[in-house]
């Protein structure tokens, strides 16, 4: 399941919803992701994630359904916020449930690698200087990469 | 043929979205890039960092040699940098 929306969530709430009525479900994995109030060394006092609507949708749902060829899940979710969010805000949240713990794991983590490398959002982040669009960091492309190695 | 622009690209040209008609001789994704900047200069300085940018066409990443036509929707933009 996959939700690109401007409010916020509550993760124990998520995990209830994806969890109930499926006892065969033995392992449940969450990663939320939140806005910092620092970058480098730059002070940052709120972020606005600008998205691609319908691609939005399109890419989460091309990679969780990729995730569910992978490994054997029972269920799982992607949400991710837009709009402008605070230091503290949550802004993504990926939550994978299989019957044991390590598809659970994996999944999630392959789920947030191509999430960063794949969705089209992009963060501007409003320092004391203005605003700035945020680049790409090296490291989330080599992410990536390694489940295409494995 | 739509265009999309989003995140820098959208401020430096200026407009999120246009309706374009290509010329003919307009056939592929790298042909659009090699078109779009005589639109106008603040199209020849955002396409400055052309090697950068991202396409997609009808939402879907696409490679430059990629084939278009007036009825796809082409977009144009930076890394994402999303989760």
């Amino acid at each position: 399941m996959i939700r690109v929306q401007s409010e916020d969530f509550d993760l124990a709430l998520e995990v209830r919803k994806l969890t109930e009525g499926n006892p065969a479900i033995g392992a449940v994995t969450a990663f939320i992701g939140l806005v910092r109030d620092i970058a480098g060394d730059t002070e940052i006092s709120s972020m606005t994630l600008e998205h691609y609507p319908g691609m939005t949708e399109k890419m989460l749902r091309e990679i969780e359904t990729e995730a569910h060829q992978r490994w054997e899940l029972d269920a799982s979710l992607i949400i991710h916020r837009y709009g402008q969010l605070a230091p503290g805000d949550q802004i993504v949240l990926v939550v994978t449930c299989s019957k044991h713990r390590q598809a659970a794991f994996e999944s999630c983590e392959f789920l947030m690698d191509f999430l960063k490398t794949k969705a089209p959002f992009w963060k501007l982040e409003q320092t004391p200087e203005g605003g700035k669009w945020v680049d790409a960091r090296d490291g989330d492309t080599e992410a990536t990469e390694r489940w295409l190695k494995s | 043929m739509k265009i999309l622009y989003f995140a820098w690209l959208r401020t430096e040209i200026g407009k999120s979205s246009e309706d374009i008609s290509l010329p003919t001789n307009v056939r592929t994704v790298n042909d659009l890039l090699n078109w779009l900047p005589e639109l106008g200069n603040s199209y020849t300085q955002a396409l400055k960092k052309r090697d950068l940018l991202r396409i997609a066409v009808n939402q879907d990443y696409a490679d430059l040699d990629q084939e278009i036509r007036d009825s796809d929707e082409v977009a144009i933009f930076p890394p994402v940098t999303g989760g």
